[in-house]
């Protein structure tokens, strides 16, 4: 068979793999170490008092760390969110699904999650929702500990009160 | 409140790209398939391997395409005492600059030798084909010391 006759290469497979050893560092062992046990701690900066979740140990904005462990609540408000239509390669969830930015009652910064147990199409900023948990002998370090987030029938909470509720889910 | 133990994890992050070759490379691809090294000409004359889509001083379009050799002259290497996971080969080789016969600039490639006072600049090599070709740089293991 002649050259021309052989199917002619057009793509190659060109991966990258990036192998990292994660070491999580003071801060975000103690968080990993309460939401093992099913709590949310975050931490608040001793000079703004904003709280922050995950914690990393310090406040950006004000530069000092940060020691104080604050519990934190599992109900939260949207903050933003996306609906997810495309696939991802090796992620398990079938699109659509939701990732949500949602800040947890008695913090001030958000983190993102996946929202479930919802109509997408119905999801919206400000909405109330609350975690879902993994049964209590499969938690480990780790944010999968909290399976998803799902709608609360709570009233929304306004725009520019997102982020500034207490841990009771009150107007801080 | 005691510190608790640090948390220690292998992570990885993946990125699995498919990337289209083009016609010159895939030409080039093609011919590694085939068993065969291809390389193009340039405006001056020169015959590039791999085959190069544009003049590197002209900038035109090149589709010239010559065969060259699958043996060639080391023009430079560099030994490797300490063989990477990425790397193409777990016992210590060179990566050397491979003029091949026909070809008038040199290729990167590895050269498998027993040790570094083996291999030279001016050394002849050969291509080592790999059992089973797909059309991909691999398809030659690695060139071995004639
Ligand atoms: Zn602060």
């Amino acid at each position: 068979m002649s050259e021309e006759e052989q199917e002619m290469i057009t793509k190659v497979e060109a991966p990258v793999y990036l192998k990292y050893n994660f070491t999580a560092g003071s801060a975000p062992t103690r968080f990993l170490a309460q939401i093992k046990k099913g709590v949310l701690a975050g931490q608040r900066c001793p000079k703004c008092l904003a709280v922050y979740i995950p914690t990393r140990g310090s406040c950006g904005r004000c530069g000092v760390p940060t020691v104080e462990e604050v519990e934190l609540s599992d109900k939260a408000t949207v903050q933003s969110f996306t609906i997810v239509s495309i696939p991802i390669p090796n992620n398990p969830i079938e699109p659509p699904f939701i990732i949500a930015n949602v800040v947890p009652d008695g913090a001030n910064v958000s983190f993102i999650h996946l929202m479930s147990e919802c109509v997408n199409e119905e999801v919206h900023i400000g909405q109330r929702v609350q975690a879902v948990w993994k049964p209590e002998d499969e938690w480990g370090y780790s944010m999968d500990n909290i399976r998803y987030f799902k709608p609360l029938d709570e009233p929304d909470v306004p725009i520019e009160l997102i982020g500034k509720l207490t841990v009771t889910g009150e107007e801080g | 409140m005691s510190q608790p133990e640090i948390l220690n994890q292998a992570f990885e992050l993946g990125y699995t790209y498919t990337r289209s070759t083009g016609p010159v490379v895939g030409r080039f691809l093609t011919g590694l398939k085939n068993r065969k090294l291809v390389g193009i000409k340039a405006s001056d004359g020169r015959v590039i391997v791999p085959p190069m889509e544009y003049d590197p001083d002209t900038a035109e379009e090149l589709s010239e395409f010559v065969d060259v050799g699958e043996q060639g002259e080391i023009v430079t290497f560099a030994w490797v005492k300490e063989p990477r996971e990425a790397h193409p080969m777990n016992e210590p080789f060179a990566w050397a600059m491979i003029k091949l016969d026909g070809a008038d600039v040199p290729m990167i490639h590895c050269v498998a030798a027993k040790s570094e006072s083996d291999v030279t600049t001016g050394a002849r090599v050969r291509a080592v084909w790999a059992d089973e070709t797909i059309g991909f740089m691999t398809d030659i293991r690695c060139f071995e010391l004639v």
